[in-house]
């Protein structure tokens, strides 16, 4: 019998993630609600006209909240995955490796997004 | 064989079940009388049949792909269970069957086998269960039980699934109370109350079916499993123990008890009604802090 | 390693294989087959819908270049897609958020034959479905909006 000594060498306890997964999940969902709402306040096809999509982003509340989604739903979507992919294989390679690119992914989706906020808040209509 | 005669006991569903019932429930089952009754009647207009039974061949000494399915022909009655027919036609017509059993009564937890593709005890699975009356030629499939390891036909390997039962330290530990000194020992008080709360779980029998029917455990063989994990819950809710902490670092671990994502069917296939699913979800919310362990370590009774 | 060396010959872990396919176990592992799914592709619409709306930035021909691409009837079905997909994903969390933190579960006893296991019991399978016909509701809804 030999009872394996896993290395505790993660940044977060599993629980702690897990926690993090819940809280933005139920966050998210409130928030896209609410980006939703935006979209059939007035009629869909003229809420996606240029000018009131950058109306939109002119507005600092709705910037901040649809950086707020990125956010979370980065997080919560790219640890999902990170959880399916660690479930396929284990070893430590594997799961180091997609625990880098998870984190990756989750990094590079919000600062691509940022940019997006930011210059569609300075941009001239 | 008078053995077969007995297993028709299982038709009763009243009878059958090998815990002390309390006397309500045994006078609710009186009331559901007539019900009962009538799909005795039903079940037994089921007349003799001959079924095809198809036994999963492998020998973990020959090349995988040398695994096969043999056909056989058998009789069987109303009350014939798979294991009957197994037994029947390793005696009558195969030998060189392998097959583990040991009490044919839902005990000893060596029969479980994926019959008809879904994990079942052999001996607590009837024919008449499986096949429909007007089936003209009706076909049971066995086959080892998936996620463990073959040795050879429907033998598997328990070795990992034990390992994992191992890891969760399925026994009491108690620092609280001296158990060494032997000349004090007596019995740790406990209520009726504390008893319901793990008692249920404490009825598996190590079948490892709900092992093999795990969407988690199909995949990742870290993953300790429902059976371990609703026996850490066990141990954990027993108000004897008082390793929590140990058994919390144990399970709360990258392959540990958040792989469970409550697909429900270790409760599904469990034939001793563990419900698995239940404990993995208690022990997580007292992980998670949301019930509260109000736990009291019991104390031993004085001498 | 918990996991002793065993040849490759021997492996019989039903892999990938077991958990895409959801029958055989009843609604809950149909529910777990679901949340899965519908989170793998809530994901990949999201980094498309992140990189969508990006050509914000290039002005207003570039967006609607875009818009002329996605604004089609197979663009509309997609989002309809999503719509379901995130709302069974959303109702379907929620109720496994309560059923992981122990709620709506029932009480361990003692377990009688036959045996219910008492944690697949009629909360949770009417979660399902309220998940289920929402998501239903709300595709409809959306069909409603963006066919109008
Ligand atoms: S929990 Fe049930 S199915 Fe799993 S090993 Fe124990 S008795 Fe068998
Ligand atoms: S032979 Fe003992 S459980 Fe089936």
């Amino acid at each position: 019998m030999n009872f394996e000594n896993i290395s505790k060498k993660q940044l977060f306890k599993e629980s702690q993630i897990m926690k993090i997964h819940y809280i933005t999940g139920i966050c998210a969902l409130f928030v896209v609600a609410i980006h939703i709402l935006m979209r059939v306040i007035m009629p869909y096809n003229m809420s996606l006209e240029y000018e009131n999509v950058v109306m939109n982003y002119h507005n600092i509340f709705y910037a901040i909240l649809l950086e707020i989604i990125l956010v979370l739903i980065a997080i919560h979507g790219f640890n999902g995955l990170r959880i399916i992919l660690i479930e396929l294989r284990q070893n430590t390679a594997w799961e180091k490796s997609m625990t880098i690119l998870t984190i990756i992914g989750m990094i590079s989706i919000i600062a691509y997004g940022t940019r997006t906020i930011i210059i569609g808040n300075g941009l001239e209509i | 064989m008078g053995w077969k005669f007995n297993m028709s006991g299982k038709d009763n569903s009243g009878d059958h079940s090998g815990n002390d019932n309390n006397e309500e429930k045994i006078h609710k089952k009186e009331l559901n009388g007539p019900k009962k009754t009538k799909s005795v009647e039903s079940k037994s207009k089921f007349t003799d049949k001959t079924i095809t039974l198809k036994i999963f061949r492998i020998n973990q000494n020959n090349e995988k792909s040398n695994s096969h399915f043999d056909e056989y022909k058998v009789s069987s009655k109303r009350w014939t269970t798979v294991l009957d027919t197994l037994l029947d036609v390793k005696s009558y017509q195969d030998h060189s069957i392998s097959l583990r059993y040991s009490c044919r009564m839902a005990s000893c937890g060596s029969c479980g086998m994926k019959i008809n593709g879904v994990p079942r005890l052999a001996c607590y699975t009837k024919i008449s269960d499986l096949i429909s009356e007007d089936d003209p030629d009706p076909t049971i499939t066995c086959e080892p039980l998936a996620n463990f390891p073959y040795i050879k036909d429907l033998v598997t390997d328990f070795s990992q699934f034990f390992n994992h039962h191992r890891k969760i330290m399925p026994y009491i530990q108690n620092t609280k109370n001296d158990t060494i000194d032997s000349e004090n020992l007596s019995e740790y008080v406990q209520s009726p109350e504390d008893l319901d709360k793990f008692l249920q779980f404490s009825y598996c029998i190590k079948c490892g079916l709900c092992y093999s029917s795990c969407p988690t455990v199909a995949t990742d063989m870290n993953f300790p499993g429902p059976q371990a994990l609703s026996q850490a819950y066990r141990y954990f809710i027993d108000t004897r123990d008082s390793a929590n902490k140990t058994r919390f670092n144990i399970i709360d671990d990258r392959h540990g008890i958040w792989r469970c994502h409550f697909a429900g069917s270790c409760s599904h296939v469990c034939p001793k009604g563990v419900d698995p699913a239940l404990g993995i979800q208690l022990l997580r919310s007292h992980l998670l802090g949301f019930n509260k362990n109000e736990k009291k370590i019991a104390k031993l009774r004085e001498k | 390693m918990v996991v002793n060396d065993i040849g490759e010959n021997r492996v019989n872990r039903e892999g990938l294989k077991g958990w895409l396919n959801p029958t055989r176990y009843g609604w809950e592992r149909v529910s777990y087959w679901f949340q899965r799914l519908t989170g793998i592709f809530l994901l990949v619409y999201f980094i498309g819908h992140v990189y969508e709306t990006s050509s914000l930035t290039n002005g207003i021909d570039a967006w609607n270049a875009m818009l002329e691409l996605t604004q089609t009837t197979g663009g509309h079905i997609f989002l309809i897609l999503v719509i379901g997909a995130s709302t069974f994903h959303s109702a379907n969390g929620i109720r496994l958020i309560f059923v992981q933190s122990g709620k709506g579960l029932g009480k361990p006893g003692r377990p009688d034959y036959p045996y219910d296991p008492v944690s697949l019991n009629k909360t949770q399978r009417s979660g399902i479905w309220i998940a289920l016909i929402l998501s239903a509701v709300a595709m409809l809804y959306g069909a409603n909006v963006l066919f109008e």
